[in-house]
């Protein structure tokens, strides 16, 4: 219980800093509903009616994904910047600690920007998008971006290259999760039955397992001097 | 510690002898792909000349993972010992897997032109060579942007760990997604003939045996670069 209140202790003050900055989330949130503004541009020539069905579901996670790498970034330039991860590595914690938390600050961050974006795409391009299995695949796969996410994270914000290279060791690694949640929201958005898109979520659920605890046993080794 | 005279000796004539062996090896390996195996039972003849492709491409892939792996190994044997020799492996392994991984890739698309029609699709094995190639770019690109020998060799070592742990999630999901690559030793036609095993096998063995030989000079390289930096300090300091 200790260790989570800890974790709570960290997202908590993400939280509140960014109420106080609303740097992060509304930077993230345009940043999504623009890319979604750009793919009808690029779509809208060739595109049209029903088949916006079949190619509402990548569109959705490129702009899920994109946004995500931008939160992602900030999470460790913003500590790294104002010297706030000296001050968190001080804290007499377990350092896996500031993993959990930032990965769960993220992935809050994340859903409440798709919560959002989700009704705008349903107005946008009239696919509805009110299911409560697609949040289950929301939920699923930004957990599972943010895990792998988070600790590339911590590590390319101490390098020279910073924001740029997050994306480029992110998204080879994260392609299952891209995968399996584009696949799973299209299974949801033609209506099959949860069972039928079982092994998807399956995949996304062992991703969501395997990297939290690959980072547990890494972490240390990216943060330390 | 300065290698040692005669040590390095040794180990000098010991790589002469093992590049001489996997130069013989390699001449032999593609004299049997282009002219010793036998003519692949297909109607069109760009397509049996196509086909003698595969004794390189499926060696040349093979070496492109089981350089994945080494950098793997060497990234948890640094972590667990910091020990500097650990990364100098993995970095070797991975600027030569990177290499092969673009072999695999550029003589997939050659063999794939005139047997499928196409330069590439988005076959299982195709997709996951290439999200294994940008993972070596990205691993190396990582290591660029960190100045810090340590903290390089560190963050190194995490991202080929993680790399590592997403190749076979990678496999299923692409799996899941989709196939269409030829399987070698599938119980319907399409295999190899006794013959051409010969030649496959002969090339896998070349291509590991290459691999060590470039391993070994490679990690040689990094150590006379130590060495030379070490006689510098002696000289100026």
């Amino acid at each position: 219980m200790d260790y989570l209140h800890k974790v709570f202790a960290i997202v908590w003050k993400d939280i509140i800093a960014e109420f106080r900055t609303k740097e992060m989330f509304s930077a993230m949130f345009v940043f999504a509903v623009l890319v979604i503004v750009v793919f009808n541009f690029a779509f809208e020539l060739r595109v049209s009616g029903d088949e916006v069905r079949r190619i509402a579901p990548g569109v959705l996670w490129v702009a899920f994904a994109f946004s995500g790498v931008l939160g992602l970034n900030r999470a460790f330039v913003l500590e790294k910047d104002r010297g706030c991860l000296d001050g968190l590595l001080l804290a007499p914690v377990d350092h896996t600690v500031i993993y959990f938390g930032k990965m769960l600050s993220t992935v809050l961050f994340m859903l409440v920007v798709e919560v959002i974006v989700l009704p705008v795409f349903t107005a946008f391009f009239g696919v509805n998008l009110f299911d409560l299995r697609l949040l289950l695949v929301v939920v699923l796969g930004t957990l599972g971006f943010a895990g792998v996410g988070t600790i590339l994270s911590a590590m390319t914000a101490q390098t020279r290259a910073r924001e740029v290279l997050l994306p480029i060791l992110l998204l080879p690694v994260a392609a299952p999760v891209l995968i399996a949640a584009v696949k799973a929201t299209a299974g949801v958005i033609d209506g099959l039955a949860l069972g039928e898109i079982a092994h998807w979520l399956q995949l996304l659920v062992a991703f969501d397992i395997l990297f939290p605890a690959v980072a547990l046993m890494a972490f240390d080794y990216v943060v330390k001097e | 510690m300065l290698w040692d005279g005669k040590m390095k000796r040794q180990s000098d004539t010991l790589l002469f002898v093992l590049t001489a062996l996997s130069a013989i090896l390699m001449l032999v390996a593609l004299y049997l792909a282009l002219a010793g195996a036998p003519e692949a039972n297909l109607k069109s003849e760009t397509g049996r000349y196509a086909q003698r492709i595969i004794y390189f491409h499926v060696a040349t892939a093979w070496v492109g993972f089981l350089a994945f792996l080494v950098t793997f190994v060497g990234g948890v044997g640094y972590l667990r010992t910091q020990a500097p020799k650990w990364d100098i492996v993995a970095l070797s392994s991975a600027e030569i897997g990177t290499v092969f991984m673009l072999g695999v890739l550029v003589s997939g698309s050659i063999w794939a032109r005139p047997s499928w029609g196409v330069w590439w699709v988005w076959d299982e094995r195709l997709t996951i060579s290439l999200i294994q190639f940008f993972v070596y770019v990205g691993y190396l690109m990582l290591r660029g942007s960190v100045e810090d020998p340590a903290r390089r060799a560190r963050f190194a070592a995490v991202y080929g760990i993680v790399a590592f742990v997403s190749v076979p999630i990678n496999f299923i999901a692409i799996r899941m997604w989709r196939t269409q690559h030829p399987l070698m030793f599938g119980s319907e036609g399409g295999g190899l003939s006794p013959n051409m095993m010969f030649t496959f096998f002969f090339s896998l063995i070349a291509f590991t045996v290459w691999y060590v030989t470039i391993m070994w000079h490679r990690i040689r390289l990094e150590r006379l670069r130590d060495d030379v930096e070490r006689l510098k300090q002696r000289i100026v300091g």
